[in-house]
């Protein structure tokens, strides 16, 4: 097995994700690019279990099972933010979310 | 090159276009759906890579639970049938960090692995995962529980608009008249 092959993979896949998260308009679009990104890593840290004889055997394979739920959990509260954001807005454009906003608008109430 | 060469390359570049598709795509429910296409190639890289138990929990939970949520989310904000228009942003910058990073990564792998060629180890069952997960990693383990279960009231939190406003409210004893009377 030649390891270059998946690191290959790997990187070409974290370059999109990062190109998409920054590309992106729509919420849910940048959160399908962070998938992409953490993915790469996760194909990352298989392959690496292959290539390196580390003192604890399969040590990749439990971190890249870390990092599923890890993007599980990320994919659940980051969903929740962008339905919220549509609620009030009703629209999930990244570049229409109000960042410094709050602060007047809790004094002005 | 093995079979297992000539496997990954196929499951690699199936990824890699599955993945442009992904942010490229101007349609945004096949922007999901591309997802499962790269997601499920990521799963037989895994196979490949003898990463049994990886594999399988990849198709359980990407395939089967992050893509479903991705899509009930486009599904509940918006889902427009056909190409959509104002999906991306001039998109120059994000080019040239996505193609820096990615092919610099990439330089830098096959700078450090060459050609080189490395015997595939025992395959990762979930008897060996499990051994390692609960005699090596206990403690990472059961913080990731606690982490788990903190994004699941978080979620819940953020998704019920009336636990925020019976806060910001100056009487929460009118407040809480108001929500019976809604209801």
């Amino acid at each position: 097995m030649r390891p270059v092959i998946p690191y290959v993979t790997a990187a070409l896949l974290f370059g999109l994700g990062g190109y998409g998260v920054l590309r992106r308009r729509n919420a849910v679009l940048v959160l399908m690019a962070v998938e992409l990104m953490l993915n790469a890593v996760n194909l990352v840290l298989v392959t690496a279990d292959t290539t390196v004889r580390a003192v604890l055997p399969h040590s990749g394979q439990v971190f890249a099972l870390f990092v599923i739920v890890l993007a599980a959990a990320e994919i659940g509260v980051g969903l929740a933010i962008v339905l919220q954001l549509y609620r009030l807005r009703a629209s999930v454009t990244v570049d229409d979310v109000p960042l410094a906003e709050r602060s007047s608008e809790g004094a002005a109430r | 090159m093995t079979g297992a060469d000539v496997l990954l390359l196929a499951l690699g570049a199936v990824a890699v276009g599955a993945g442009a598709l992904v942010v490229g795509t101007r349609h945004l429910v096949r922007a999901g759906l591309w997802l499962v296409v790269c997601l499920g190639a990521l799963a037989g890289d895994y196979l490949v890579l003898t990463a049994e138990l990886v594999a399988w929990v990849q198709v359980l939970i990407y395939v089967g639970a992050v893509v479903v949520l991705l899509l009930f989310a486009v599904m509940l904000t918006r889902a427009p049938i056909g190409p959509s228009d104002d999906l991306d942003r001039p998109g120059w910058p994000a080019a040239l960090v996505g193609a820096g990073s990615g092919l610099g990564l990439a330089v830098l792998l096959v700078d450090a692995f060459r050609w080189s060629r490395v015997e595939l180890p025992a395959a990762g069952t979930a008897e060996r995962l499990g051994e390692q997960v609960f005699r090596s990693w206990v403690l990472p383990f059961e913080v990731l529980s606690v982490l788990l279960l903190a994004a699941l009231v978080g979620a819940i939190v953020l998704s019920r608009p009336d636990i925020g406003r019976l806060t910001e409210r100056t009487e929460p004893a009118a407040a809480a008249g108001d929500e019976g009377g809604r209801r």
